[in-house]
């Protein structure tokens, strides 16, 4: 009897678990507690969600003595839930990135004036971070493409949560009715892959591939490409960028910061694990697939960061979100090159590293984008004219984030950054892809450094100081102190770009 | 000469590189009580000196304490692991080839600030041009004292942004688009550069320069060889500047304030030419070897063509701009150094690095001259300056005019003079260039350079006659002329000068071995 209900009932290991578990009861209590707090108190749930999400990234602390897998099937290697250390270093990331969004929200929703609904907003934005934690931990495609969608379904409400804006419906609609389309797609491929191997499990998926009956051969390598569209998509990647400059716009900022970092984080990790865990005999299909889609997609967002003009609403986000699609063409470069090179995890490192700076500086950038917002609504570039004049130390910073984006010291770490994406395409031999990305570097550089040098033009008309609340200060600072100390010391994320993540 | 203390010296090349780097972030904070000085703006500039002037007494400093017996041995060297990750190390160290430039480099940067402390250009805030300034001198510096491929190109990259910031905000007309020339075309050329010296680091298994050099090529294949090459002398032509890569220059130097042009061409073209000498030569002489003739082809072009380039600016009508004009003959003299590299002999090399250091010392002070003219009479145009007959500065001022004839006949390269000396090596190197090198291509190289000084000198005396002679009109108004900050300024370059052209030896020796070593098979 006992023997069966050991079999029946899996021992779970309560703290492999905790990171996300911990984002979706704060989640949880936040969407309760919304419905007893007084309208006075509510600015309480953003300070119960900051420290739950921070709680959720101090469990990772425990965690890092060695791995831990759970949910796993009796008797085989096979887990749903490995708490590895490429899991630790995204869930990081992710809630990091979801800590610091978190932040920017708190002044957003008050400077709001309740025009948006607080408590479902920390609901949303919690159960999305709790799904973004689980997907780098998922080792079956069925746990994959649920973290997949516990981390977007919130965003779609999210985006559209300003109310009576049609802007924002229509971004949010927008954003919707493509993922869910992706989403639909991924699913059938992995359906397909299911077909042709009978698991879900990647570890056992990228064993059994490699033995597919003749018959099945198109199945299973048609069902590889579909599952990739999925995540691909939340990437942002080119052609399926087209959502990502309206979504922005149209989403309250810390959103978009979100967006820009989780979102990607999401899109990559998933990527990474289908890829390289799951079918990695069938990297000569989707090596010479991602390359391509690298260089497309980098191209594609520079050229249109760089069509931007300065003096239209909302330019600075549209910037951002389009350098944002530009950089998604980094990330993926090295996950490309993990197709043809010998030491697939090193490369893996490359992408993990450079995200690990792209979000310190991007959410850097976009806390002080939040606190220029504050005073000129419709936050165009032209609007950080003379920033320098009034907030020196919020416009140096600014200018290092940019210049971190841009990869031209003093922003070292985005140096440092692209050198280990570009060693990482040189070493798989991808040298057409380095060379595109090259020309990329110089076409972005453009418009970072227009902006830079904006900052420190004298100011146009009477000058605005910017106040700085406290919550946006600490992201600010945080950013800040992150990416000076990374330029200090870049092993600190570079390590990973040396040794084995799984 | 003297003998300093190991750790020492390690101590004064670190400092080196760093001290301008903290200065910068010092310029930025607010003077503290009892430096405020007369004003904000004189304080900061009063603290660029300062910084500019211990940086230069420590690579005085460095340079006496140099073992000049052995100039071949990597000095004053550190080498500390920095990011493990991509095997990056902190190494420094001097040899007789960077020794030179480092002097250079610290000596033209104080100048300038000197000089700036006087005669700030006009534009925004000194603040941000001290601070600028600074950054500037920190990257030639690094650059120049780095022994790992990773540091090189990060000190490389340094410069790009405190220069188009100069350019861009300090300038004259048309400095926007100049400026952005500028950082756009460096910035490709060396992206390009990185992915050549990634290509080495992962073939050879290290990014160590020393390392590298001393394996003189030999764990890296002839292709590799060939495509590290080519990736990575695209970038440094591109900042020597080599014709026909060279469209950047002429636009950034007229459109650039005085101690800008100074720096840009004094100190940023050598870090091309370093480059060549210091990776290029010793690390990949296989590849390298493919490309020499190709690399002369296009030296000699750079010379006939910038020197006919400035004949038709010098000409009457032309509207000939005298700082473009000097922008144009650097392509030219850059042209000799290029040649010398190319012929990969001793002579040639060591002919290429004298003609570094003699550019830097002779165009620093035409730049400066010329920005001092265009103070004082509002143009640097030739043709309104001299009008019909000629501007007449030995009459109107008459140091100013004889000092701008001594720099121009120590340009066209008069016997005596420093210019002398590296462009007669160079051509004595291509006379006979190494042994697997075809010598009849060579031969005509030199020939058509050697053509190339005629017109050098044809283009120079112009300009002397149209900017110097001339008669006086009664009623012209008199120049100002040179002020003692000016002579402050300048004083050090025409010393030196034409010490360099009295006693070459002394900038020879120290060359020559490492030369040497170099191209036998790496330093020591």
């Amino acid at each position: 009897m006992s023997a069966l209900a050991a079999n029946l009932v899996q021992s779970v290991d309560w703290l492999a678990i905790a990171p996300p578990t911990i984002a979706a009861a704060v989640g949880l209590v936040v969407l309760v507690a919304d419905l007893f707090v007084p309208e006075p108190r509510k600015p309480l749930l953003g300070r119960l969600s900051v420290a739950g999400l921070a709680a959720a990234a101090l469990m990772l602390l425990p965690l890092l003595d060695g791995d831990r897998a759970t949910f796993c099937v009796n008797g085989t290697h096979a887990c749903s839930y490995t708490a590895d250390r490429f899991t630790l270093v995204i869930q990081f990331l992710v809630l990091g990135g979801a800590l610091l969004a978190a932040l920017l929200s708190v002044t957003t929703l008050r400077d709001a004036d309740r025009r948006l609904p607080e408590g479902e907003y920390w609901f949303l934005l919690l159960s999305s971070a709790a799904g973004a934690a689980l997907l780098p931990a998922s080792r079956d495609l069925a746990t994959l493409i649920v973290a997949l969608e516990v981390a977007s379904l919130p965003v779609f409400a999210l985006v559209g949560i300003r109310h009576g804006d049609k802007k924002s419906s229509e971004a949010a609609l927008k954003f919707f009715l493509s993922s869910v389309t992706a989403t639909a797609v991924s699913l059938m491929g992995i359906s397909f892959v299911y077909a042709s191997t009978g698991t879900l499990y990647l570890t056992q998926v990228a064993d059994r591939i490699q033995h597919v009956e003749g018959q099945f051969h198109t199945l299973a390598q048609t069902g590889v490409v579909l599952t990739l569209v999925g995540f691909a998509f939340k990437t942002a990647a080119v052609p399926f960028h087209f959502w990502v400059p309206d979504t922005y716009v149209g989403a309250p900022l810390p959103i978009a910061a979100y967006l820009s970092v989780v979102g990607k984080a999401v899109g990559f990790t998933g990527l990474i694990l289908v890829t390289v865990v799951g079918f990695p005999s069938y990297a000569d299909v989707w090596g010479p697939a991602l390359a391509a889609l690298a260089a497309l997609t980098m191209t594609v967002g520079n050229v249109g960061a760089l069509r931007q003009q300065a003096t239209r609403a909302y330019s600075a986000v549209r910037l951002l979100a389009w350098s944002s699609v530009g950089q998604a063409g980094y990330l993926l470069v090295p996950i490309a090159a993990a197709a043809y090179s010998n030491d697939a995890e090193r490369s893996i490192g490359s992408t993990v590293a450079y995200a690990l700076m792209y979000a310190a500086v991007n959410l850097g950038a976009f806390a002080v984008a939040a606190v220029v917002g504050r005073t000129r609504t419709a936050n165009r570039i032209t609007d950080y004219r003379g920033l320098y004049a009034t907030n020196p130390l919020a416009a140096l910073l600014l200018a290092f984030f940019l210049l971190c984006l841009a990869g031209l010291p003093p922003g070292i770490i985005g140096l440092f950054a692209k050198v280990t994406v570009f060693s990482a395409a040189v070493n798989a031999g991808l040298g057409w892809l380095a060379v595109v990305m090259a020309a990329n570097v110089v076409i972005a550089l453009f418009y970072y450094l227009q902006w830079t040098a904006l900052l420190f033009r004298a100011p146009e008309g009477e000058p605005v100081r910017h106040r700085l609340p406290a919550p946006l200060t600490a992201a600010i600072t945080l950013t800040g102190v992150l990416g000076v100390a990374l330029s200090g010391a870049p092993q600190l994320v570079l390590r990973f770009a040396d040794t084995g993540l799984f | 000469m003297i003998d300093i203390n190991e750790s020492v010296m390690q101590f004064l090349l670190a400092f080196v590189v760093l001290a301008p780097l903290l200065g910068a972030v010092a310029a930025l904070l607010p003077a503290p009580p009892g430096l405020k000085g007369k004003s904000p703006g004189q304080a900061v500039l009063r603290h660029g000196v300062t910084v500019t002037g211990a940086v230069l007494i420590a690579t005085i400093v460095l340079a006496v304490g140099f073992d000049h017996d052995h100039p071949s041995k990597m000095q004053a060297t550190t080498d500390i692991s920095w990011i493990p990750a991509l095997d990056v190390r902190i190494h420094l160290g001097i040899d007789g080839i960077s020794l030179p430039l480092l002097v250079l480099t610290a000596l033209l940067t104080f100048l300038c600030a000197l000089y700036s402390y006087f005669k700030m250009p006009a534009g925004p805030t000194p603040k941000a041009f001290v601070a600028l300034l600074l950054v500037l001198e920190s990257g030639t510096l690094a650059t120049f004292a780095v022994l790992d491929l990773l540091l090189f190109f990060l000190a490389f990259e340094m410069v790009l942004v405190p220069m188009y910031f100069l350019i861009a905000r300090w300038g004259g007309e048309g400095r926007t688009r100049a400026a952005w020339r500028f950082i756009l075309y460096t910035l490709l050329g060396s992206v390009v550069m990185l992915l050549g010296l990634l290509l080495i680091g992962i073939k050879a298994g290290t990014f160590d320069m020393v390392a590298l050099a001393t394996d003189n090529g030999r764990s890296l294949t002839a292709s590799v060889q060939v495509i590290a090459v080519l990736a990575i002398g695209i970038g440094l032509a591109v900042k020597t500047p080599m014709w026909p890569l060279h469209s950047w220059l002429p636009d950034a130097h007229t459109a650039a304030p005085t101690v800008g042009s100074v720096l840009l061409a004094g100190v940023l073209l050598k870090m091309g030419t370093y480059g060549f000498v210091r990776i290029l030569l010793p690390i990949a002489p296989d590849g390298f070897r493919t490309f020499a003739p190709y690399l002369a082809a296009f030296a000699v072009v750079g010379i006939i063509y910038g020197s006919l380039a400035c004949l038709s600016l010098a000409k009457q009508g032309a509207k000939g701009d005298l700082k473009r004009l000097i922008a144009y003959s650097s392509v030219g003299h850059m042209g000799f150094v290029l040649l010398g590299i190319a012929t990969m002999t001793p002579t040639g090399v060591n002919g290429a690095l004298f003609a570094n250091i003699a550019h830097g010392l002779i165009t620093g002070l035409l730049f400066f001259l010329v920005g001092a003219l265009k103070d004082r009479t509002g143009t640097t145009d030739l043709d309104t300056l001299a009008e019909e007959t000629g501007a007449a500065l030995y009459g109107k001022a008459p140091r100013l005019g004889g000092l701008l004839a001594f720099a121009a006949v120590a340009s066209l390269g008069l016997p005596g003079l420093a210019g002398f000396w590296g462009e007669m090596l160079a051509l004595f190197g291509a006379f006979k260039p190494a042994t697997d090198l075809s010598r009849p291509a060579f031969l005509t190289f030199m020939a058509i350079a050697a053509f190339g000084t005629l017109l050098t000198a044809a283009y120079m005396l112009v300009v002397v006659r149209r900017v110097c002679m001339g008669a006086v009109p009664q009623e012209a108004p008199k120049l100002a002329d040179v002020h003692t900050y000016e002579f402050a300024a300048w004083t050090p370059l025409v010393a030196l000068t034409v010490v360099a052209g009295l006693w070459p030896r002394a900038l020879l020796g120290l060359t020559d071995p490492a030369v040497q070593q170099l191209l036998a098979g790496g330093t020591r």
